[in-house]
């Protein structure tokens, strides 16, 4: 008898222990970008006390000694100069119709890389600056780039190096499809997906200046504002789209393709997560 | 065209110290593209650095040198002021020169 009135007590004492949860678990959940900006910000810097929070946009080159020390020597004669010129170049020569890419954008497209991608109110998504770039084209009766070769890493190299050492400065309007795409993108970072079940955070959260084979893995920090780079293993240049595309493929997950909604609202997170902290683009990598 | 070469020479007094760029394919011929097809074979041969009429380095190059090259040296000699010329030449008869001035 005794046992069988425990029975019903035990199950209301879980009940109301659930209950209990699920109140405190619930406004977790409410997306906070601030208060995730900041604790995704303290996590690095509590991992590396070391570093200044500006080191992280470094990548690599601010996890290992060795590294600090050749990429000391190749800034000095940076690999994407070549790019960096041919950007320039394209970024002045006009359209057809003669107007170029500084119509399209504020300030003449000079020094505005800190603000992108930003959340067009009007669409209701993500814009980043190479999709922006390719709608400027094909407004003024253009073909669009390639989002993965090196016309377009030309293009945001210099629009980046005329933003060099302004801090990220990506803002989520007060408009609740602003935030979803935050949070999905924040969701396409942590989601495990591939053949090798790593998610984005696997790699450059987790285990940052750790290495994999030969190379050393780049913090999730900062890791936009190095963009777009001359990869020494690609002996070439690489956009944003390109490096999302490969990181996917190297885990054996099959890429999206570049610019489609969940890499934009990726980028739109791991650009906000990372705001106040300096544009260093373009960067050079191993 | 901007030029393909990239110099920066800076002399010490008794040595300059040079360190160089060049904008190059330099396709070994063992590399097919997208479609399958074999990209010939492309690569700078030569490569010369001249100071007041002297060579003071050549590499003869093959295909195993990487894309955009980059050559770092020094030499004994050169002054502040110095022209140092610069040239290349490929295995399909194009080339390239540039004279810097030493800092």
């Amino acid at each position: 008898m005794k046992l069988r009135l425990a029975i019903p007590v035990a199950t209301a004492a879980l009940a109301l222990a659930a209950l209990a949860f699920v109140v405190p678990a619930m406004a977790a959940d409410t997306p906070d970008p601030v208060a995730d900006a900041k604790a995704f910000q303290k996590y690095f810097t509590d991992k590396f006390p070391k570093l200044k929070p500006q080191d992280f946009v470094n990548g690599p080159y601010s996890m290992n000694e060795d590294l600090h020390k050749q990429w000391e020597e190749k800034e000095e004669f940076p690999p994407y100069e070549f790019a960096l010129e041919a950007g320039k170049e394209m970024f002045a020569t006009p359209f057809k119709n003669g107007k170029s890419y500084g119509d399209c954008f504020p300030d003449k497209g000079i020094g505005i890389r800190q603000n992108y991608p930003y959340f067009d109110e009007k669409e209701g998504k993500v814009v980043t600056l190479e999709l922006a770039l390719n709608r400027c084209r094909e407004a003024n009766g253009e073909t669009p780039l390639s989002y993965v070769r090196d016309e377009m890493a030309s293009l945001t190299a210099y629009m980046a190096f005329t933003s060099r050492g302004k801090p990220m400065n990506i803002t989520i309007p007060n408009d609740p499809r602003a935030l979803a795409a935050y949070e999905n993108g924040k969701r396409y970072f942590y989601t495990r997906r591939g053949q090798l079940n790593f998610s984005c955070a696997s790699c450059h959260v987790q285990s940052p200046g750790e290495r994999i084979r030969a190379e050393i893995l780049a913090p999730a920090l900062g890791i936009l504002n190095a963009m777009p780079i001359y990869r020494s293993e690609w002996s070439g240049m690489g956009t944003t789209s390109r490096r999302f595309v490969t990181c996917n493929s190297q885990t054996r997950a099959v890429p999206l393709e570049p610019q489609s909604d969940e890499y934009r609202d990726l980028e739109y997170y791991l650009s906000y997560v990372s705001n106040g902290l300096p544009i260093s683009g373009p960067g050079a990598r191993p | 065209m901007a030029s393909t070469i990239r110099v920066r020479a800076i002399s010490n007094g008794d040595t300059t110290e040079v360190q160089a760029l060049i904008q190059h394919p330099m396709d070994s011929g063992f590399i097919k593209d997208a479609q399958g097809q074999t990209i010939p074979p492309h690569f700078i041969q030569q490569l010369i650095f001249e100071h007041d009429g002297k060579k003071v380095f050549v590499a003869d190059w093959g295909p195993a040198v990487s894309k955009d090259p980059y050559v770092k040296f020094a030499f004994k000699g050169g002054k502040k002021g110095d022209d140092l010329k610069i040239s290349w030449a490929d295995n399909k008869g194009a080339s390239d020169s540039t004279t810097a001035k030493i800092a």
